[in-house]
């Protein structure tokens, strides 16, 4: 076939989908790192300045930002280790025969459907509210004293509600890859003489470890921005024991309508998020010649 | 009516020349078997026939009209994929009407022909199964009948019988040879096996590196190969090849004797040598054999040779069926 | 051959296993029950877990207090049309790389997914100025509009990984067979693509409907789809757990039943094909 005709073709095919997003990357992402050197307040309107990297002085060296890059950190570390190893767990038991699996795996996954604001506030109103929710009826029954979750440890509870949205991601890919392990390969390694354990590290493992690898580097990705559920439960605080970097510039930008430092505030962000990013494209890339 | 001339076809892919200069003329009605080693040009040049690809530089006549332009569907040939491409959502009925629908046939004439079609081929009990419920050489079958019912000038096969078992791969060969018989229609097939090609071809040819080393019967082939490497292909077990001074002796480079050739003595003979492995397959016997000066060399012999690994014995080739090559790889 | 296991052995996975499931799972189904009792039930202390007066009160009142159906139609449209939308761009889009592919086809696939990763924060500022200078906060046409463009590149790449399972040989006998480019596009690559289409559908419908960055920055009264009206109970004044859970029953019923049914491609489309 006219083969010319179809790469011309395929060309026009493709521009709106490439143009479009050319165009959603480089025209915000440009305004970010042009406003990121303006002093720009949207409530001292006109009076917009080129202030060079002061913006970026102050935002990096204000004891907020400090604060939200170590939540950041703790958020996503926190989150994969509960996320990672909770979801080994859960898939190796999903491998398992028993009675009723299918219907398990469904109420595994669930949380995952459950759109960020429900399940933040189901947690911070049903489950953990100080006096009517049921960790603190829970706490009573056992004679310990009711623990005011939101107030006393912020970023642990919204590490608990985050690690319940993204547990069945993990449970999920890794379930996939788990049951992508050829059969065979085990029943070799029992012909070897490996033991279930044995089995489990040396084979097991190994083939878990590119799946283990991509679900830890999008959770990151996703895990960078968690929002909505700082927003309707801590909003942030006490203070700043709950804000991370995502949540830090919104207040910026939506609370205190400080455009250049949240622009600022914006290209830090794309910085820490694209570190990841390439590593994660690098994989995904190296899985599509296969 | 269905001759095929290749006339100075040429193709390459970017930079790639993978047909330098190919001349091929295939007669109305005739078997044709594209033969030769991986990579050897034998499906691009097929899929050159059909349209799939077009030349690089060259023409491509059909019955004596210029095709080199046209579109595959224009040619009026079919074609057999390797992997059989059925359309998995159509049920067996509907693939093999698809050609007939898109020539804008008339429905009750397409029935004719799709029940026609799977009366030969023994798929009427499975018209209204999908693709995915069929066993490999039901397929195959589907396929093949997707093929006759456009009643092409040429059918092209392109290893059809690669992704069959072995029983099974005997048996299509039969019926794709039955089927040639009560069609006469021109095929045209291309494999990689030699033992489908002697047998069902009228006329090899014989491709290596996109050039056409030999083209003749099965049998032109099997007694005067024109080189080494039509010679080594053509005929299993492989024929044997001897160098220095055996071949020497011969006035040649090198000398080619098949396995059938040779005769096997334990007492007495011309090329001493041990037995390393003796395979009994009932029929025959082949023994490979380690002659002193020549190296490793097949042998076959009766069944019932009660001859196995280190047993000294002495082979005799048959002179008159002996090939000489130069040191181009030529025959002498 | 995978072996039976044994009776006892299977016996104590699924009390293991159901114990664990319904643990996971307990949120969701507190949710549900306390959508059916009163308010006061709702934080009743102890707690009553199914011997409650059953009401369907909550939903009405939901729908009478605050026109839960507008965000209901909100949510709907801002998730059907960011997804048709998207579809209409990616399809030709994710066909010509699957079936033309180029040298630099690969690049522009992985340049797609990488602005997938650019943090929503690092561009809320311009598109919050941008959105406010063209009238399009708190308007449907606006969220459809960033929904699309953010969820552009799963689609693309999803469409891709299914179109380029399409085997070639299919479309050339079709060829052989004398279909023109329309008819094989209407008898046999639209047959062989619609499963691949589906799933990806279902996928971005999902991350549409639970996407609560920008329809929490970029929508007030008008435009919040349910992510956003749902957020609007976390205001501290009065405990309204009932409603809330009636409203959120609702709002992610219908998700949670979609998702269940595209468990398989989930995997897919979230891991970009990395995982299957």
């Amino acid at each position: 076939m006219a083969t010319l005709h179809t790469r011309t073709s395929a060309r026009y095919m493709m521009a709106p989908a490439v143009l479009l997003l050319l165009a959603w990357m480089l025209i915000p992402l440009g305004m970010t790192l042009y406003f990121s050197f303006l002093r720009y307040n949207l409530l001292m309107p006109g009076m917009e300045e080129w202030t060079g990297f002061l913006n970026y002085k102050y935002f990096l060296t204000d004891p907020a930002f400090d604060d939200a890059l170590i939540n950041t950190l703790l958020l996503v570390g926190g989150t994969l280790l509960i996320t990672v190893i909770g979801g080994t767990l859960l898939a190796l038991m999903l491998d398992q025969p028993f009675f009723g699996r299918g219907i398990v795996r469904l109420m595994v996954i669930a949380p995952f459907f459950v759109m960020p604001t429900v399940s933040a506030l189901v947690w911070k109103n049903m489950l953990m509210h100080p006096v009517y929710g049921l960790f603190a009826w829970l706490a009573k029954s056992v004679g310990l004293p009711p623990v005011d979750w939101l107030a006393q440890v912020p970023l642990l509870s919204v590490i608990m509600i985050v690690s319940w949205q993204w547990l069945p991601f993990a449970t999920l890919i890794l379930l996939t890859a788990m049951q992508s392990l050829d059969e065979e390969q085990k029943e070799a390694a029992e012909m070897d003489g490996a033991g279930a354990i044995s089995r489990f590290i040396y084979i097991v493992v190994p083939h878990l470890a590119r799946a283990i690898t991509v679900v830890i580097l999008i959770e990151t990705i996703f895990l960078l921005s968690v929002f909505a559920e700082i927003l309707v439960t801590t909003n942030g605080g006490p203070g700043t024991q709950s804000t991370n970097i995502t949540y830090l510039v919104y207040s910026l930008a939506l609370l205190q309508f400080d455009v250049g430092g949240a622009s600022a505030g914006g290209i830090v962000a794309v910085i820490l998020a694209n570190i990841v990013a390439i590593f994660l494209i690098r994989m995904i890339g190296k899985n599509l010649d296969r | 009516m269905g001759n095929i001339r290749l006339e100075n076809v040429k193709k390459a892919f970017g930079d790639a020349i993978v047909i330098p200069d190919l001349d091929l003329e295939i007669e109305n009605g005739e078997f044709v078997v594209f033969v030769g080693p991986s990579g050897c040009g034998k499906s691009t040049l097929l899929r050159l026939i059909a349209g799939l690809e077009d030349v690089t530089g060259g023409k491509i006549w059909i019955n004596g009209r210029d095709a080199t332009g046209e579109a595959p569907a224009s040619r009026g040939l079919a074609m057999v994929f390797q992997t059989y491409a059925l359309y998995p959502h159509m049920s067996v009925y509907k693939n093999i009407a698809f050609p007939l629908k898109m020539a804008g046939m008339d429905k009750k004439a397409i029935d004719d022909k799709v029940r026609g079609a799977a009366e030969t081929l023994n798929l009427t009990d499975f018209l209204h199964r999908r693709p995915g419920q069929l066993s490999g050489g039901q397929r195959q079958r589907v396929a093949i009948g997707r093929a006759i019912v456009r009643e092409p000038k040429a059918f092209l096969f392109d290893e059809p019988l690669s992704n069959l078992d072995a029983a099974l791969r005997v048996a299509m060969r039969l019926e794709i040879s039955e089927l040639h018989h009560q069609l006469k229609t021109t095929m045209i097939y291309v494999t990689h096996d030699q033992v489908e090609a002697m047998t069902m071809a009228d006329k090899i040819v014989v491709l290596r590196a996109g050039i056409i080393e030999q083209v003749g019967s099965p049998l032109d082939l099997y007694r005067s190969p024109r080189n080494r490497f039509v010679a080594g292909f053509i005929g299993s077990p492989k024929m044997n090849f001897v160098e220095g001074d055996k071949a020497a002796k011969r006035d040649a480079y090198a000398i080619g004797i098949r396995p059938e050739h040779m005769t096997l003595s334990t007492d007495d003979g011309q090329w001493p040598g041990t037995v390393r492995v003796s395979e009994h397959l009932g029929s025959d016997t082949f023994l490979h054999v380690d002659v002193e000066g020549a190296g490793m060399m097949t042998v076959r012999s009766d069944g019932d040779v009660p001859i196995d690994h280190g047993v000294r014995v002495f082979l005799t080739p048959d002179e008159a069926k002996l090939h000489r090559f130069d040191a181009d790889g030529k025959a002498l | 051959m995978a072996r039976e296991a044994s009776t006892s052995r299977k016996l104590t996975y699924t009390v293991i296993g159901w114990s664990i499931g319904l643990l996971i799972f307990f949120p969701v189904i507190w949710t549900f029950l306390t959508s059916f009792k009163t308010e006061g039930e709702a934080i009743a202390n102890p707690p009553s877990f199914l011997f409650f007066n059953w009401t369907l009160e909550n939903y009405h009142e939901v729908q009478d207090r605050s026109d839960y159906l507008k965000h209901v139609i909100n949510s709907v449209v801002i998730s059907f049309g960011s997804t048709g939308l998207g579809l209409l761009i990616a399809v030709p889009a994710a066909w010509a790389m699957a079936f033309s592919p180029g040298k630099h086809t690969k690049d522009i696939l992985m340049w797609m997914l990488s602005t997938k990763m650019l943090p929503p924060v690092g561009v809320l500022v311009p598109i919050y100025l941008i959105f406010r200078d063209y009238n399009l906060l708190d308007t449907q046409l606006g969220l459809v509009i960033v929904m699309t463009l953010i969820n552009l590149p799963i689609i693309v790449w999803m469409l891709y990984t299914y179109f380029r399972e399409i085997p070639g040989e299919i479309l050339e006998a079709a060829r052989m067979d004398g279909a023109s480019l329309g008819k094989e596009i209407v008898y046999v690559l639209a047959p062989m693509a619609v499963p691949g289409i589906a799933s990806t559908v279902l996928l971005n419908l999902i991350l549409a409907w639970n996407e609560a960055f920008w329809t929490l920055n970029l929508t007030a009264a008008k435009a919040a789809p349910l992510t956003a009206f749902i957020a609007s109970y976390s205001s501290p004044e009065g405990l309204f757990w009932a409603k809330l859970s009636a409203a959120s029953t609702l709002a992610i019923a219908p998700i949670l039943i979609i998702g269940w049914f595209s468990q398989k491609q989930l995997v897919r489309g979230l891991t970009f094909g990395a995982v299957k």
